[in-house]
């Protein structure tokens, strides 16, 4: 019954629409990774990919749960300073252990998720500007816990471990992103709240006739998201050695664009969690692919190029979006 | 067709708190300032006067163009990023030498040229959402990522410092005791709030976000009267860009306008422009934008430290637009 649901919410078109951008930016992410492996001579040694992984299983992680909530047709503002004040949290925890640490910063993201979650369904408020002051709130509380200066954390603890080891030869981040990418491809694909959030995305007033539970898929859309950005708030402390109160700016439009470049729709209804993470590595390797391209020294282009590279790509992605969406006879 | 902003009366008995409800931030900014002359120390001075409007006047011009974009049912997350780029621009011009042997000329080339060239990136971002139907927060988050990009490139990301009274008039001049650029924020909210109100342009653009089908329908030109509002925002932000880098006497590129484009959605939201578009007050853009920063000040002046005034800051914004969505299906 449910997957008629998700069917009737969502109509075929918009699928097979987003479908072919969904294969747009595995190609483009491919090639990205074999022009750098034809031109650069370490680029997928393993230096540079587990550096490349670790440092963007944060932004993958913030992507994840932006996905699923726009997917619901809402937004997520406040995963940037979820995470910055998370990491505060966490640090300040980190000396009474790992668990702790993790525990604390999670819980964080828990609560700024609820808080959206509340403000979304019971408040009635847009969720642009529901989460816009809950960013707000989370950057202030963050301020507040830190005193305004970024917090060490505790090196004999072990927590450091989460952001700086290694297991089985990945750096520990890289795990954590994994996993939660299989869990929300798993959710989003194989259970009822994956079908539940595309149907509240693509028509909300049906799937509310329908007797779905919009109320709660939209709340607990929100907490993940808490939740993920926190988890990159937790991992942000542990990498750095500090939690920061005032990182995170920008992360939030970043995460959209990643989830934009991965093929999902801010119309909600329609979206993929691996062109997510797609999404995440093709901006990540922009970056990336820059610092390589300085290395060879024929041109020398500053740190700076990478916005307005990835600002432009962002309208190639969009651009090339919007002509397969008129021929599949959508555009207006 | 909605007008700016509609007033239903139901009927001759109006209900006091629903009143209050679809005026909170009119009501509040009132209890605020009875708040302050009751308890802030030195709160009834010219200089406090002069020291908000001040610091209210770039976020207050910024978020009138926001007003304009917001009833299209647009949003523009670009105008921190086109405030970076003019504010890049007018130190590169009048501090180079052709700037230096021809100071006026520099002066106005460097005003008119910086603020040009954020209107014509807001017409691109207009261009690129009625050309390719993209949605507005995506189409100019394009600009908003690569325009402080493009602002960095052209200083390497160097701090410009000048000191050049001329130019820096719009930013530290008074006329008559009035800071400069508080008279321009007063002629831009009164001319907005008279375009809309009172030319056909500003009920094009009401049409536009009240409903784009029966507008396109009925002979508006839709996709032009878009492009021009984002025109309108990038414009203003220019001149934003301009007055922060004249009261700083210096340009950074990393840092104009950074999150200006949330501190103005934030004042239309709370002055009661709906996002769903079609109806929108630009005094009422004004009035949010005040509100945000007499708080601020309240609390800062009385002791609260900054970072717990932004976490007030967030509960109004949400507080704000829950009581008037409750004023108006009341």
């Amino acid at each position: 019954m449910s997957a008629e649901v998700a069917n009737a919410a969502a109509p075929a078109r918009p699928s097979r629409f987003a479908w072919a951008a969904q294969q747009r930016v595995l190609i483009a992410l491919v090639l990205l990774i074999l022009f750098g492996a034809l031109r650069y001579d370490h680029f997928l040694g393993a230096y540079n990919v587990l550096s490349v992984l670790r440092y963007n299983s944060m932004f993958a992680l913030t992507s994840l749960g932006m996905c699923f909530v726009i997917m619901t047709a809402g937004i997520d503002l406040s995963v940037g300073t979820t995470a910055a004040c998370a990491s505060v949290v966490s640090a300040l925890l980190s000396p009474y252990g790992l668990l702790p640490g993790l525990l604390g910063g999670v819980a964080t993201g828990v609560a700024v998720g609820a808080v959206n979650g509340f403000m979304v369904t019971r408040m009635k408020i847009l969720p642009f500007i529901a989460t816009l002051s809950s960013m707000l709130m989370a950057s202030g509380t963050g301020l507040l816990l830190a005193h305004n200066q970024s917090v060490s954390v505790s090196y004999e603890s072990g927590f450091t471990w989460l952001g700086q080891g290694d297991l089985l030869g990945f750096p520990v981040p890289a795990w954590i992103a994994g996993a939660a990418y299989v869990y929300g491809s798993i959710a989003l694909n194989y259970s009822s709240f994956g079908r539940y959030v595309l149907a509240v995305g693509g028509n909300e007033e049906a799937a509310r006739l329908m007797g779905l539970p919009v109320d709660r898929v939209l709340f607990l859309a929100y907490v993940q998201s808490g939740i993920c950005a926190s988890l990159a708030g937790v991992i942000l402390a542990a990498q750095f050695g500090a939690g920061q109160p005032a990182e995170g700016v920008g992360w939030e439009l970043f995460s959209i664009a990643a989830v934009v470049v991965g093929g999902t729709l801010l119309t909600g209804g329609v979206g993929s969690v691996a062109t997510t993470l797609a999404g995440v590595l093709l901006l990540g390797l922009i970056f990336n692919v820059l610092n390589f391209e300085n290395g060879l020294g024929w041109i020398s282009l500053s740190a700076y190029w990478q916005s307005v590279v990835r600002g432009v790509f962002l309208m190639v992605v969009v651009m090339a979006g919007s002509g397969a969406a008129r021929r599949a006879g959508r555009a207006a | 067709m909605a007008d700016a902003p509609t007033f239903v009366q139901k009927s001759a008995s109006l209900d006091v708190l629903a009143f209050l409800r679809r005026y909170a931030a009119l009501t509040s900014l009132l209890v605020l300032l009875a708040f302050n002359f009751a308890v802030t120390p030195h709160f009834a001075s010219w200089q406090t006067l002069n020291v908000n409007l001040t610091q209210v006047a770039t976020i207050v011009i910024v978020s009138v163009g926001m007003t304009l974009v917001i009833a299209t049912a647009g949003i523009d997350l670009s105008v921190g990023s086109l405030m970076a780029i003019a504010g890049a621009l007018a130190p590169l011009i009048f501090l180079s030498p052709f700037g230096v042997a021809h100071p006026m000329l520099g002066n106005v080339l460097a005003f008119i040229a910086s603020v040009a060239a954020a209107g014509l990136l807001g017409a691109f971002n207009g261009w690129f959402i009625t050309r390719f139907q993209v949605q507005p927060i995506v189409g100019t988050l394009v600009m908003f990522i690569a325009g402080r990009g493009i602002g960095q490139v052209l200083t390497n990301g160097n701090l410009q410092v000048f000191h050049n009274p001329t130019f820096q008039f719009i930013g530290l001049g008074r006329i008559l005791g009035v800071p400069v650029q508080v008279i321009v924020m007063l002629i831009v909210v009164a001319l907005a709030a008279w375009a809309l109100r009172r030319t056909l342009f500003g009920r094009q653009i009401l049409s536009v976000g009240g409903n784009e089908r029966a507008a396109r329908l009925s002979g508006v030109p839709v996709n032009r009267v878009k492009r021009w509002v984002y025109t309108i925002s990038g414009l203003l932000a220019g001149v934003a860009g301009l007055i922060v880098i004249s009261i700083n006497s210096s340009s950074d590129a990393n840092q104009v306008g950074l999150g200006m484009e949330l501190d103005a959605i934030a004042a239309v939201a709370v002055g009661g422009t709906p996002f769903t578009g079609g109806q929108a007050s630009v005094v009422g853009s004004l009035i949010g934008a005040l509100l945000i920063q007499l708080l601020r000040y309240t609390l800062l002046a009385n002791g609260v430290p900054d970072a717990a005034a932004l976490v007030v800051k967030g509960a109004i914004i949400a507080g704000a637009v829950w009581s008037q969505n409750r004023g108006k299906r009341a």
